[in-house]
C-alpha cells in the first residue's frame, strides 16, 4: 500500500467525523473528488513548498464539496488545525460552502453553481494580459455542467486560446436522472479543447497533469475528464449516492462507514 | 453620452495598463480604434452577460480593472446574481456601464427596457451607484471612481440636463432653496423640475450618485415634511433611503416608472410623457403636496 492510501482513509474519517459532529456538509461528493483535492495540492507542494510562492490557482467550482477542500487544507497545513472542529458553527471560518474572503487558498466563493469557470477564465485571461506565469485549475462537478454559463465561458477560452486553463470533471454521473450529459467527451471536443479521460481516483494518474508545465502543454485549454464514484470508499454511499448527498449519518451508521474505510 | 463614454475609456486604456474593457457585443464601432490599438485589453468578449460578469471577477482578482458594457437589462438582471455573488459577495471590484437606462430604446420595447437596475443593485451591499446627467458628472464618476476598490454601475442615458452638477466628491448640490416643499432629483430629469418650480417657495436637491447617497445633504434641509422623488427608475425606488433621512411624518410622493410593463412604443419623448416627467405633471403633484394639511 502507498503512503497516501493510508492519508487518504485518514482525510475520509476526517470527513465523515466533521460533518457528522456538526450535523451538516456534503460527503459523498466530498469523496468522490478527494483524490483530485489531494492530488492537486500534491503535486503543488512538491512544485512550489510553500504555496504561497505557486503561480497556479485553483478554484473548486462544486462549492458544497467545501469539507473535502478543508480536510485536505488542513492536512497539508494550510489552515489550522482546529479550525475543522467548528466546521458550520455560527463563528467558524468554515462553512458549508467556501468564503474566499474568510479561507485561506480559497479563490472564489461558490456554493451557486456555474460560477467557478467564469471566474476562472477571467483569472486566465488577466494572466494571459499581464503576461504572468501559472495555471488557472477549475474543478466543475458534472452535474454543474448543465449551467449554461461553463459552456459559454469554456467558448470564450477556446477562442481566446487560454492554454494557461485546466478545467477538471468530477465526472460521477450524478447528473444522469435529470439531464444526461451524453457523449462528455465528444461535446467538450466540439468546443476546441483538448479532452484527457483519466481515472479521477488514481493520484498517480492526476499528478502527472498536475505537475506545472515547464511551458503550457497546447494552444489552448485543455479538460479533464476524471472518472469518479460519487461516495467513494463506503458502499453505503456508493450505492445510494442521492440519498447521501446531503445525508448526515446515524451513530450505527457511522461505525460501518468507519469500519469500511478502515 | 455613450460617445463621451467611448472617449474617456479610450484615455483611461491608454493611462492606466490595469484597464480592461468587456463589450458584450454592443458598442464596437465606438470602441474600434482602441480594440485595435490595445487588442489584448479592449475585447468584445460576446452575447453571453454572466459568462462577461464572471469573467471580470476573474479578471478582477489578477488587479485589473475591469470595465463591463452592455444594455441595462442584460448587464444588470441577466447577470444579476454574477454581480451580487462574484462581486458583491466576493468583495471584488470592477465598474458596470450600461446603456439605455429605464426606455431609452422605447420603441424596441420591454427586452430593452430597465426600469429596475437601481432598485435591483441597491440589495447589494456595498455597490457604489451613479446615474449622471451630463457628460461631466459620468466622467467625474469614472475618473473619481474607476479604481476604488468597489463594484460600480454607472447608468448611460439618453436624456440630458443642461446644468452640469459635477464636483469631486459627487455630492448632491442645493439647486434652489425654499420652504414649503422639497423635490429630490436623481439624474436626468432636471431642467423639467426646474421650469416647473422656478418661482415656487420650494427646494430643489440633485443628485448622480444615489448609493451612498449625500446623507447629509437632505438631512440638512428637507425639513419642509412633504418630500417629492423624481425618479428616471421605478417609482419609489429611493423612498425608503430617503425616509430614513427625514423628519419624521414626512409625506412622500414620487413620479417615476410605474411598476407595469409599458407596452407602448413610440419615441423617448412621448414616453415620459406618459410616464408624468412633464412641467405640469411635476407642478401639478408640487402644487398639491403644498396643499395637503
Amino acid at each position: 500500500m502507498h503512503e497516501f492510501e493510508g492519508t487518504l482513509k485518514s482525510l475520509r474519517k476526517r470527513i465523515v467525523l466533521t460533518s457528522s459532529i456538526a450535523g451538516e456538509g456534503h460527503i459523498p461528493t466530498s469523496f468522490s473528488i478527494l483524490e483530485i483535492l489531494y492530488s492537486y495540492y500534491l503535486a503543488q507542494k512538491q512544485a512550489y513548498g510553500l504555496l504561497v510562492q505557486s503561480p497556479d490557482h485553483f478554484i473548486l467550482s462544486k462549492g458544497h464539496a467545501a469539507i473535502g477542500l478543508y480536510a485536505v487544507l488542513e492536512y497539508f497545513e494550510l489552515i489550522p488545525s482546529h479550525w475543522l472542529e467548528d466546521f458550520c458553527k455560527f463563528d467558524s471560518p468554515l462553512g458549508g460552502h467556501p468564503d474566499m474572503k474568510k479561507v485561506p487558498f480559497v479563490e472564489a466563493s461558490t456554493g451557486s453553481l456555474g460560477h467557478g469557470l467564469p471566474i476562472g477564465v477571467g483569472v486566465s485571461l488577466g494572466k494571459k494580459i499581464q503576461g504572468k506565469p501559472g495555471m488557472t485549475y477549475v474543478l466543475v462537478g458534472d452535474g454543474e455542467l448543465n449551467e449554461g454559463s461553463n459552456w459559454e465561458s469554456l467558448m470564450v477560452a477556446s477562442h481566446h486560446k487560454l492554454s494557461n486553463l485546466t478545467v477538471i470533471v468530477d465526472w460521477n454521473g450524478s447528473t444522469e436522472r435529470a439531464l444526461s450529459l451524453g457523449n462528455l467527451s465528444y461535446k467538450f471536443k466540439s468546443f476546441g479543447v483538448s479532452v484527457h479521460e483519466i481515472d479521477g481516483h488514481s493520484v498517480f494518474d492526476l499528478c502527472k497533469y498536475f505537475e506545472p508545465p515547464s511551458e503550457f502543454h497546447s494552444s489552448g485549454p485543455r479538460v479533464l475528464l476524471a472518472k469518479t464514484t460519487k461516495g467513494k470508499g463506503v458502499k453505503l454511499m456508493e450505492s445510494s449516492p442521492n440519498e447521501w448527498h446531503h445525508k448526515i449519518p446515524s451513530a450505527e451508521e457511522l461505525d460501518q462507514i468507519l469500519q469500511e474505510i478502515e | 453620452m455613450r460617445k463621451t463614454f467611448s472617449s474617456l475609456l479610450e484615455d483611461l486604456v491608454v493611462k492606466d495598463n490595469r484597464v480592461v474593457i468587456l463589450l458584450g457585443d454592443i458598442g464596437v464601432f465606438s470602441f474600434r480604434n482602441t480594440m485595435n490599438n490595445f487588442p489584448e485589453r479592449v475585447v468584445n468578449i460576446g452575447i453571453l452577460e454572466q459568462s462577461m460578469v464572471g469573467i471580470a471577477a476573474g479578471l478582477s482578482k489578477q488587479g485589473l480593472i475591469p470595465f463591463v458594457h452592455t444594455i441595462a437589462p442584460f448587464l444588470v438582471e441577466r447577470a444579476f446574481e454574477q454581480l451580487k455573488i462574484d462581486f458583491g459577495y466576493q468583495g471584488l471590484s470592477g465598474n458596470f456601464v450600461s446603456v439605455g437606462a429605464s426606455s431609452d430604446y422605447s420603441a424596441l420595447g420591454c427586452t430593452h427596457h430597465c426600469p429596475g437596475d437601481i432598485s435591483i443593485l441597491l440589495t447589494i451591499p456595498g455597490f457604489e451607484l451613479f446615474v449622471p446627467g451630463t457628460t461631466n458628472e459620468l466622467s467625474q464618476a469614472i475618473e473619481s471612481s474607476y479604481a476604488n476598490n468597489l463594484p460600480t454601475y454607472y447608468r448611460i442615458s439618453e436624456v440630458r440636463n443642461t446644468r452640469d452638477l459635477s464636483n469631486s466628491e459627487n455630492k448632491g448640490t442645493l439647486v434652489k432653496e425654499g420652504t414649503k416643499c422639497s423635490v429630490l432629483v436623481f439624474g436626468p430629469i432636471l431642467d423639467k423640475t426646474l421650469d416647473a418650480l422656478t418661482d415656487l417657495d420650494i427646494e430643489i436637491l440633485y443628485f448622480y450618485k444615489l448609493n451612498p447617497i449625500d446623507k447629509d445633504l437632505i438631512r440638512r434641509n428637507c425639513q419642509s415634511g412633504k418630500v417629492l422623488l423624481i425618479e428616471p427608475f421605478y417609482s419609489g425606488t429611493m423612498t425608503s433611503i430617503v425616509s430614513s433621512l427625514l423628519p419624521k411624518r414626512s409625506k412622500i410622493v414620487s413620479i417615476g416608472y410605474p411598476r407595469k410593463f409599458l407596452r407602448n412604443y413610440g419615441t423617448l419623448q412621448e414616453q415620459l410623457e406618459f410616464i408624468g416627467f412633464t412641467e405640469d405633471k411635476i407642478r401639478k403633484t408640487v402644487v398639491d403636496l403644498i396643499a395637503v394639511e
